[in-house]
């Protein structure tokens, strides 16, 4: 469906920074490296034959043990043309940074820190990179997948006697 | 006739006049609300048992009603919002959410309101139908008629007793200048399980 999408992004960055391409059940998806990830971002939107103007979601998942640990994972919809395609960028355990959407998408904003609140992925040049869920006391982020599940930090103190 | 007699008869008075008169507050979270919101309605109507009136501040409410999820980070406002309540107050779980945390095992929820909070009566149900509402307030109903809310208990240990009495008990309210009731600021208290009660009250001259 969203082919000439695919076919689009391999023709404008010929340089490696479309690692991978996929289509799986009718979605489109791109593996882009990192460096990359604004200019594709922008490209997408901007570009006359995708015009991805509909930011959808965006989130991560912790691949852990696999590395890159992390993948930055971007849906983007085009109003006009009616397609939509998935980005993955991979992220490195030991420096968890990408640049962020913010100026290219404003809906990003929010994303983006939800992202960097459940799985510590810091997003440089966002506006205002701070948890958006958990409290400003929680320690830790606790999507990762070596959070214990059912660790709580508590903000007041228990009851004596309860479990 | 002994002052034993007098307070077990104006204690029964009272406690009859507090179980046909609670204001609620309900500390509505989440989905649980949507049912809750049927106890109010017409057809199942908690009006008939005389919780009218549903108040919107804490400081007007004796019934605490946790209807939802309490995640950790609304704790601290449960927490709050109970010590904001005058005594004797009495609390409700409505739900399974509000009783254990319910199917949620995770980092986020609190398992249950009673781990920052007394609770009285649990309502189990995910949500809890509206009849069990009215049942669970039946039975909350008996037990502040027997003294037995937690709040009730907690003032009888502190003060010896749980009603205004001051006014049949001239040995204890004689140094106080014949103040007909406990001074305001013991029930207004900050924090329940404290000896905040007793020390206004002996506390001083
Ligand atoms: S008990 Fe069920 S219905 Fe009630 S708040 Fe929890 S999940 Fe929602």
């Amino acid at each position: 469906m969203a082919q000439v999408v695919l076919d689009k992004l391999r023709d404008r960055f010929p340089g490696g920074e479309i690692l991978e391409t996929g289509s799986q059940h009718g979605n489109e998806w791109a593996r882009v490296a990192p460096a990359a990830w604004r200019q594709v971002a922008e490209f997408l939107r901007d570009d006359a034959a995708t015009r991805m103007d509909m930011f959808v979601d965006l989130t991560c998942v912790d691949r852990s043990p696999r590395e890159p640990r992390f993948d930055v994972v971007l849906h983007v919809y085009s109003v006009e043309k009616k397609h939509r395609v998935r980005l993955l960028a991979g992220v490195e355990e030991r420096q968890p940074v990408i640049a962020t959407l913010v100026p290219v998408w404003p809906g990003a904003n929010w994303f983006e820190r939800e992202a960097f609140d459940m799985y510590g992925v810091r997003f440089e040049g966002h506006p205002d990179l701070r948890r958006i869920l958990m409290y400003p006391e929680f320690q830790g982020h606790p999507l990762r997948k070596d959070y214990p599940k059912e660790k709580r930090q508590p903000l007041v103190r228990r009851l004596p006697g309860s479990v | 006739m002994p002052l034993s007699f007098y307070s077990t008869k104006l204690a029964d008075a009272v406690n009859w006049a507090r179980k046909y008169s609670l204001f609620q507050y309900p500390f509505v979270t989440a989905c649980c609300g949507m049912e809750f919101m049927a106890v109010w309605a017409p057809k199942y109507d908690i009006a008939r048992f005389g919780a009218e009136f549903p108040r919107f501040s804490p400081r007007q409410s004796d019934l605490l009603i946790v209807v939802g999820t309490i995640t950790e980070r609304q704790a601290p406002v449960l927490r709050r919002i109970y010590d904001q309540m005058c005594e004797p107050k009495w609390v409700m779980a409505f739900g399974v959410c509000a009783s254990t945390g319910g199917f949620y095992q995770n980092y986020s929820v609190m398992p249950g309101a009673d781990q920052v909070i007394p609770v009285d009566v649990y309502v189990p149900g995910c949500p809890p139908r509206p009849e069990q509402a009215l049942d669970a307030l039946i039975l909350l109903q008996e037990r502040i008629q027997r003294g037995e809310g937690h709040s009730q208990v907690v003032l009888k240990q502190e003060r010896g007793f749980d009603v205004p009495l001051a006014a049949i008990r001239p040995t204890k309210m004689g140094t106080q200048g014949g103040v007909p009731n406990p001074p305001a600021e013991g029930r207004g208290g900050q924090s329940p399980p404290g000896p905040h009660a007793t020390a206004t009250r002996t506390g001083g001259k």
